[in-house]
């Protein structure tokens, strides 16, 4: 192809995608002068460029698009959206045109006769002849319009209208057609707009200003459409308006430099074809791996000689794989420049008023995963537009703004760049995924009862799955967001979903800043090497001999517990088919937790060797179809290993892990009837020789201090702690201190203020069930329990903090008054251990129900409460079927604004213990 | 004897029987080292290999040709060639001599072979005392997935 066709395809075709955008945000705001001076400049030279190129199609419709456009410069006509549509019409025909071009090098056969007509009869203030009414959407297919349009107005008329030169137009070498401006008049008129390039102080108008004003918003949010955007009351006049340069002069400078910098920075780059920056990375990605490879040899030998060059030599590649990262990066601002463009359509076509907010466009990542996630962007905006919004009737009457929000953000964290859009629109229907669901037999109605609500909103990605009652044009044929999330992953990357009825839905996805170079751990499993990515990798845990963490079996199915869950962990060798399975007590190594396609599982593998930056090599063909890698590599030793794949490796497991998935309920379960109040105390001795008991999880730390370092202030103890003031009680109940040796105490905090329980001595911890055998009367024990076989009390916290704060003990009124009954009912083991104690501590008589059942089988049973405290959502399903109902209840955990607060006292953050007890006290109250 | 009427093979030898490469189709001859299987690939995938930072798919011709899997101390050679952007090494016992044959001693593959063996020959030349088979070493790479796209 010819050279100056080549760059001329290049330059109009950023030129168009920029021209789209600018036709938006001009729809938009009318009065935009800037926006439209950039739109007529990009066309003029797209139409100058084409002239001198000989292209007359193309030279023929942006001739015809400019003339309209200067209609509107030049205030004689005001642009509407239909105009707009025609305008956006003949640019698609433009692309359509350069693409032909692009193929065969000559501008493809066709005929564009009936948009020229089009433009010029919008140009001569008639109307779109082919839109029968303004408001209806451009037909399509579209009509070919008859040869002689309308009844033609006399040339004279025109020539009135225009205060131009008519006729015989020497550049064209023709007669001017109705309503064309002839060449001379559009160069002048190109010449009378200022061009960023030629900005200077005194050349800046009203225009500019006006440009300015927008760069400003711009900086807060960028608002690419602005719909609502106020009328100004400036005056369009066509000439620049010189006069009003004085006053704004002095508003410029500051605003100025944005616009200086914009062209420094079009000045600052050149254009490189992508091949070339392909093979300089591929060098790059062999450099580095001789680097690693001189490493190992370094390593291997003693020459201190070679250290200090490889030192130098390792830095300086480094920076280079950055520079060379770097070049590869785009802002994925490049990825959504269609996106206004697109809304704008959707939102035509459906009638709906949609806003498209776009931030951190600037948010650079690497070109070739840009690509990969153009299409699904597209897809899921669509989406959103399309089944989240509402129509304008449904927006008002949901109590909202006509306008739809769609917002797309991008930022950076770690090694990834995240991506968000969110709509604020209808938000997902649980009921009716779960419908579908059932319906499309992706689940049945027993395992959806007991998954979440986000759960089941993650159906939504499932192959098949489409809840549109109506198929649109646009989407709704049931392979999107499957397809979308198959592309994410693909590419490493990870979806996640929120969603709120009523009020929107929050799409976050997760995706690795390149894919050439990525952070792995290398792997030992059997006598094979693997690479897992470090992105995927949660952490590492050691199991077997050696570690406190044994891989335990049910049923066959193996997993650790790791921090009060179970994890489903299955042996590398196994996935891979290079060893029979291991038996659970044989598997030894670490386990490396992964998490990828919304799930975590853990992988044993023998060892973890290393971490190494390594350089990902494609698969074969013939290979590409094993899920479970997503690559080869290089090492730095030379030898080739393959790339563990986490998306793979979940779906892999994911069949087995089903299976277990009932089983490990039925553990979690029965776990919960074990760990009914059982947990970890603290025994302590404090006034006396029988040991006394404190939750461990209430405790925040543990001290020591020299005895004589205890002060006493204003009739109480305290000492100085972490340059504060603690305030100390003896657990024993005695008001004075030893003054010699040292003093162990026991460390609580609530509400941001600590106290300190000193007790003589601290004997054990045991993990034993609290259940408390007798309540008690005496202030700061809450009763006695069984504890090693031996009475032990329980020392009321609560109580001794107080004292600690006040000297004065002031225990709520409740000794005496009888115990109020609480019932936990919290599916996370964690959550129950936590709180049980707590809640205990605070003077409740605790029942823990581990499930739903559990609570159920309480009120059958006839058991009575006082308040029921634990996961919201839990409790809100408990009200729905009606168990307990005028029992207070008090959510604790995350709020999920999902679920209704109708009839709960509170929800309070876990953490937050001080208020927890406060919100609980009441809740008492407001029973007894 | 012209260029245009005679073909140039590659001699090698998978396990009895010899075959002819045409020489314009490979790119190299090596010897395959520390080649790291691929668990879970299909059969005829010995595995991958460094091939001077390329990373190259081993194929091993004798699965391919229905034969038994040679001994793990026996000798192995390798025909390198490129198929789009991917790399292959085809596994085969031993190279010999490089040939220059006349086009008209070419005969259609013996309609009785093994239809495993008959989709991979591009036909047979006569020698003096022995039988040359013709490798089509393009089929042989090929991947079912590939065959089939």
């Amino acid at each position: 192809m010819d050279e100056l066709i080549g760059e001329f395809l290049a330059e109009t075709s950023e030129s168009l995608d920029v021209i789209d955008v600018e036709l938006v945000k001009f729809e938009a705001d009318p009065t935009d002068r800037a926006t439209l001076d950039n739109i007529f400049r990009l066309l003029h030279t797209i139409k100058g460029t084409c002239g001198f190129l000989g292209l007359e199609r193309l030279e023929a419709i942006a001739h015809a698009g400019e003339t309209l456009l200067g209609k509107f410069r030049d205030g004689d006509m005001v642009a509407d959206s239909n105009a707009v549509t025609v305008v956006l019409k003949s640019l698609d025909r433009i692309k359509e045109i350069t693409n032909g071009l692009e193929q065969t090098g000559v501008e493809p056969e066709g005929e564009d006769r009936d948009l020229i007509d089009r433009l010029e009869s919008l140009s001569m203030g008639k109307g779109d002849p082919e839109a029968g009414a303004p408001a209806a959407a451009a037909p399509e297919p579209e009509i070919i319009p008859e040869p002689e349009p309308e009844p033609e107005p006399e040339p004279e008329i025109v020539a009135e209208a225009d205060e131009g030169p008519s006729g015989y137009d020497a550049d064209l070498g023709r007669e001017l057609r109705p309503g064309e401006v002839s060449l001379a008049d559009l160069e002048a008129a190109f010449l009378a707009t200022p061009g960023p390039e030629f900005e200077t102080d005194a050349e800046t108008d009203a225009g500019h200003d006006h440009d300015h004003d927008l760069e400003a918003d711009d900086d807060a949010e960028e608002d690419l459409v602005q719909a609502a955007a106020p009328v100004k009351s400036e005056p369009s006049a066509p000439a620049p308006a010189a006069a009003s340069a004085a006053p704004k002069a002095a508003k410029a400078p500051a605003n100025d430099d944005g616009g200086q910098q914009q062209s420094h920075r079009s000045q600052a780059t050149i254009r490189v074809n992508v091949d070339t920056l392909e093979n300089l990375m591929t060098t790059v990605s062999e450099l580095v791996l001789a680097r690693n490879q001189l490493h190992q040899i370094v390593r291997d030998s003693d020459d201190s000689a070679l250290k200090t060059p490889l030192q130098r030599l390792s830095s300086v590649t480094a920076e280079l794989q950055d520079g060379v990262m770097k070049t590869r990066m785009q802002p994925v601002g490049d990825a959504w420049r269609k996106l206004p463009r697109i809304v704008r359509d959707v939102s035509q076509e459906l009638g709906k008023k949609i806003r498209l907010v776009q931030e951190g466009e600037d948010t650079e990542l690497d070109r070739q995963v840009l690509e990969l996630i153009r299409d699904p962007l597209t897809h899921m905006i669509r989406n959103s537009c399309d089944h989240g919004l509402e129509t304008p009737d449904e927006r008002v009457a949901a109590g909202k703004s006509e306008m739809g929000t769609v917002k797309l953000s991008a930022y950076h964290e770690g090694g990834a760049i995240i991506m968000k859009i969110i709509d604020d629109g209808r938000g997902l229907n649980a009921e009716k995924i779960r419908a579908k669901v059932i319906e499309k037999g992706l689940a049945t109605e027993a395992e959806l009862e007991n998954m979440s609500e986000a759960q089941i909103q993650r159906y939504i990605f499932a192959p098949g799955f489409s809840t549109a009652a109506a198929v649109t044009n646009l989407s709704g044929r049931g392979v999107g967001m499957d397809v979308v999330r198959t592309n994410i992953e693909q590419i490493g990357g990870s979806i996640e979903l929120f969603s709120e009825q009523g009020k929107g839905t929050t799409f976050t996805i997760k995706i690795p800043l390149t894919l050439a170079i990525v952070s792995a751990l290398i792997v030992k499993s059997g006598e094979e090497r693997f690479a897992a990515p470090q992105l995927s990798v949660r952490e590492l845990v050691r199991v077997g001999a050696g570690s406190s963490i044994a891989v335990e079996t049910l049923n066959g199915a193996n997993m650790i517990r790791l921090r009060d869950r179970l994890l489903p962990v299955i042996a590398l060798t196994e996935v891979l088919n290079t060893a029979p399975p291991t038996s659970a007590d044989e598997m030894t190594g670490y386990v490396i937790v992964l998490e990828a396609a919304g799930r975590k599982i853990g992988l044993v593998v023998d060892d973890v060797l290393d971490t190494e930056e390594i350089v990902v090599k494609p698969l074969s063909g013939p290979l590409r179809s094993i899920n479970v890698f997503s690559g080869a590599t290089i090492l730095g030793d030379g030898s080739v290993i393959m790339i563990l794949d986490p998306n793979g490796l979940a779906q892999e497991t994911s069949s087995a892990e089903d299976e277990e998935k009932s089983d490990a309920a039925a553990e979690d379960a029965s776990e919960a009837h074990g760990a009914n109040g059982r947990q970890r105390l603290l025994l302590v001795r404090a006034g006396g020789e029988e040991p006394k008991a404190v939750p461990v999880s209430l405790i925040t730390r543990l001290e020591d201090f020299e005895a004589n370092t205890i002060e006493q202030t204003d009739g109480r103890y305290v000492v100085q702690y972490r340059g504060r003031l603690l305030p100390l009680a003896h657990a024993g109940g005695m008001d004075h201190f030893p003054t010699e040796g040292r003093q162990p105490v026991l460390v609580f905090a609530e509400d941001g203020r600590s106290a300190g329980v000193a007790v003589d001595e601290i004997l054990d911890v045991v993990e034993e069930r609290l259940d408390l055998e007798m309540g008690s009367d005496r202030p700061g024990v809450i009763g006695s329990a069984i504890i090693k076989g031996k009475a032990t009390e329980v020392l009321d916290i609560a109580w001794h903090m107080q004292r600690a704060w006040n000297g004065a003990p002031q225990r709520k009124g409740k000794s005496g008054t009888g115990r109020n009954a609480v019932l936990l009912v919290e599916a996370d083991a964690f959550s129950r251990r936590m709180l049980a104690p707590l809640l205990a501590a605070a003077g409740y008589d605790v029942t823990v129900a581990g499930g739903l059942h559990e609570a159920r089988d309480a009120a059958t049973m006839g058991a009575e409460y006082d308040v029921l405290v634990g996961d919201p959502a839990a409790l809100a399903r408990l009200q729905e079927e009606g168990v307990y109902t005028n029992v207070p209840r008090l959510g604790v955990g995350e709020h999920d604004y999902t679920q209704s607060t109708e009839g709960f006292v509170a929800i309070m953050p876990a953490g937050d213990r001080g208020g927890l007890i406060a919100a609980l006290d009441q809740a008492a109250r407001s029973a007894a | 004897m012209s260029v245009e009427d005679s073909f140039e093979y590659v001699t090698v030898r998978i396990g009895d029987q010899l075959f002819g490469v045409e020489v314009k189709q490979i790119r190299e001859v090596f010897s395959p080292q520390d080649v790291t299987s691929v668990p879970r690939a299909p059969g005829e995938i010995a595995g991958l290999l460094n091939l001077r930072g390329r990373i190259v798919t081993a194929v091993d011709a004798r699965h391919r040709l229905g034969l038994p899997p040679r001994d793990p101390d026996a000798a192995v050679m390798a025909l390198g060639l490129e198929e789009g952007t991917e790399l292959f090494g085809v596994l085969v016992d031993q190279v010999g001599e490089v040939m220059r044959l006349k086009s008209d001693t070419l005969e259609p593959t013996p309609a009785h072979l093994d239809p495993k063996w008959r989709a991979l020959l591009k036909g047979v030349h006569r020698l003096e005392k022995d039988l040359l088979a013709v490798l089509d070493i393009r089929a042989l790479i090929a991947w079912q997935g590939g065959l089939a796209a």
